[in-house]
């Protein structure tokens, strides 16, 4: 018999985990909402937006500054790499390959996370650093009414909280800036929003920067969680079941697939995976977003896909 | 002027329909051919440089040719039926240890019906073509959701397949004989009665298996078949509307390039490794499987060949080129820099030329008929 408060437990354990998944696929959404790109680099962003802050963090510190100062000055220094990065996409990859189809893009982002992983490493270094902006310690909940209380990760909590802020801002920022509103009608018709004379390489540029901002965020969670270290990069592989099961265009799609994968992936792990051999976390995901294609192929919160010859 | 089509006058249908219709193609790949088959050996038995050392068959020649076969098989799928596939390195994972287990002796205990399943050990030969068998089976299944999905949605169920045969080839001991590494040693590679040992035989044997291929593979794109893939992969509604099951012909792309990608995978298990564990058949090994496709060239045979070759000398080049300009880079540095050229060329070619080196070799080709006047 399963202890309830084991259950529990685990259920939180993998929720919060989901959350941290949701912040690297919400990259992944906020750049297919608006150009139909289907961005696998977003893995290879978070590598290099968690490099760019931990090298800077670490010469800042080194060099004397005091520790806030440091994470300012680190943050301002990470966000505006990923502002070049930003337009160099744009710039070199992407405007070129306006109007091509979607296989064609997708290839192209592979590219793009090929040279952000070599380039990131090459000016950043290649080992694991460690990362320590936010609590890492544990919580114990509940501890009268379950035996040995219900353990909470406080970094977590930090992720939920800063994902929650995040979803909120992205919202306010798609349904009431002019660039939010150019935004959608970007990834609404290409065509005919640039023939209202809407700059469809500033939106793009925009948009590459808002994933590149919040790869950044993924970069300080996970970055504290794990290390900085390349195999940031697999999260990546983690977000696209997520997308899928929450539907590609649907922020709060993102939010829920995320949080079904982790439950769903710890859940399974430790109550599956103890009789069938262990590390089912490795592909349960993909089971589950394979279940999810085969019944619903836009995902949950997905916009229904028509096509026309 | 040595490169002129005129005078080479078609007088039956076949000769219009030849596969080489040029002549001096047929020679070209004649040339090729017998300095692959003849040549190397030669040189290799004389022990002339550079094939007197095992270093240039055993690191370079070998991994290519097993790398383009597979590439072929990719190439099936991604470049003549469009439908992308991020899990090719399981189904060569498949197709080695399925011929892992075929070639050493199946043992199903089917302990709760009273009996058991025994297959002695098998040829090795047989082993290899019945492990990509295998993999074709698979691949049919994973083909399976491309009838309703496609694009990008098919890529993450293809990466379904690849983390799912990760694990199973890690955890399920059965698939490798119990052993403790999870390490797998080959079986002896006899083939009836012949021993397969030497670095030649083994380049010698791999040459003969990706000669048949290819040879197999581009007459089946050239055909009723490869016609079908190349419609659904151009327009699958307009392809389903003239008359092509789209359930057949993706189905047949599946099976025929997880076939192919089988028997590399056996290949690359059983000549090139000998012994293996399940990394050899990463992610890493599907994405570069997809840029050897890319960077050779989506739908072309010849493509599949150019790719493997690019994508193993670069990385010889990069470590050679350096130390002989007397700046040695470290292992890491090339590394990286791999990583940012094959990056780079990847969306450079996407962007000029999606068709790849073969596109810019049939271009050259182009050129040189009408050299040394342009117009």
């Amino acid at each position: 018999m399963i202890a309830l408060g084991q259950f529990l437990e685990v259920l939180i354990g993998g929720l919060m985990s989901g959350v941290l998944y949701s912040l690297v696929a919400l990259g992944f959404v906020l750049i297919f909402k608006a150009s139909g790109v289907f961005n696998f680099a977003q893995g290879a962003m978070v590598l290099l937006a968690g490099l760019a802050l931990v090298r800077s963090l670490d010469l800042l510190v080194a060099n004397g500054f005091s520790l806030w100062a440091a994470i300012i000055l680190g943050i301002g220094f990470a966000a505006v790499i990923m502002a070049i990065t930003a337009w160099l996409i744009e710039r070199f990859v992407i405007g070129p390959l306006v109007n091509q189809d979607a296989l064609t893009l997708f290839m192209s982002t592979i590219g793009v996370t090929f040279i952000l992983e070599g380039a990131a490493q090459m000016i950043f270094g290649s080992d694991a650093y460690p990362l320590r902006l936010f609590p890492t310690d544990a919580w114990f909940l509940f501890e009268n009414l379950f035996p040995g209380g219900i353990l909470v990760n406080k970094l977590d909590v930090w992720g939920g909280f800063i994902a929650g802020i995040l979803v909120a801002g992205l919202a306010i920022f798609f349904q009431r800036t002019k660039t939010g509103r150019a935004l959608r009608a970007v990834a609404d018709d290409h065509l005919a929003a640039q023939s209202v004379g809407i700059p469809i390489s500033w939106i793009w540029f925009v948009v590459w920067l808002a994933a590149g901002l919040v790869a950044l965020v993924a970069a300080t969670v996970w970055g504290t969680k794990l290390g900085v270290q390349f195999s940031i990069t697999f999260l990546a592989l983690k977000a696209l079941p997520v997308l899928i099961i929450g539907g590609l265009t649907s922020i709060p799609g993102a939010i829920v697939g995320g949080l079904i994968v982790g439950a769903g992936e710890k859940i399974a792990e430790v109550f599956l995976g103890a009789h069938i051999g262990g590390g089912i976390e490795y592909w349960f995901a993909y089971v589950l977003a394979l279940a999810v294609l085969l019944v619903r192929p836009q995902g949950l919160f997905g916009e229904r896909i028509i096509e026309r010859i | 002027m040595l490169y002129r089509e005129a005078g080479q006058f078609k007088t039956t249908y076949a000769e219009d329909m030849a596969i080489f219709p040029i002549r001096q193609d047929r020679m070209a790949l004649a040339i090729l051919l017998g300095i692959a088959f003849i040549g190397v050996p030669l040189l290799a038995d004389f022990d002339i440089w550079p094939f007197g050392s095992d270093y240039l068959l055993r690191a370079i020649l070998l991994p290519f040719l097993i790398l383009a076969l597979a590439a072929i098989g990719v190439n099936i799928l991604v470049g003549y039926c469009g439908q992308i596939s991020l899990g090719s390195g399981a189904f060569m994972a498949i197709g080695a240890y399925s011929a892992y287990k075929l070639g050493t002796g199946v043992h199903i205990p089917l302990a709760w019906l009273g009996f058991a399943i025994s297959i002695p050990p098998l040829p090795v030969l047989l082993s290899i073509l019945l492990g990509g068998l295998a993999a074709a089976v698979v691949g049919i299944l994973f083909g399976i959701p491309s009838l309703r999905i496609k694009g990008l949605y098919l890529a993450v169920a293809t990466l379904a397949a690849q983390f799912f045969f990760d694990w199973v080839f890690l955890r399920v001991s059965w698939f490798t004989n119990y052993a403790p590494s999870g390490s797998v040693n080959a079986p002896t590679l006899d083939f009836f009665g012949l021993n397969v040992g030497t670095p030649i035989e083994r380049y010698m044997l791999c040459l003969i298996f990706v000669t048949v291929f290819a040879v197999l593979a581009k007459n089946l794109v050239r055909g009723n078949l490869g016609r079908q893939w190349m419609a659904i992969r151009d327009m699958d509604i307009a392809a389903e509307l003239i008359g092509i099951r789209p359930l057949y012909a993706k189905l047949t792309a599946f099976a025929v390039s997880s076939f192919i990608i089988g028997v590399a995978g056996a290949l690359w298990a059983f000549v090139y490794l000998g012994s293996w564990e399940p990394l050899a058949f990463s992610i890493d090994r599907s994405l570069q499987l997809l840029f050897m496709v890319i960077i050779g060239g989506l739908g072309s045979i010849m493509g599949s060949f150019v790719g493997a070759a690019f994508i193993l000398i670069l990385p010889i080049m990069l470590n050679l080129i350096p130390t002989q300009l007397g700046v040695p880079l470290s292992t890491e540095t090339i590394t990286h820099l791999e990583f940012i050229i094959f990056g780079s060329l990847i969306c450079y070619l996407l962007i000029k030329e999606p068709h790849g080196f073969a596109r810019l070799i049939s271009i050259g080709k182009e050129k040189l008929r009408l050299w040394p006047f342009p117009y």
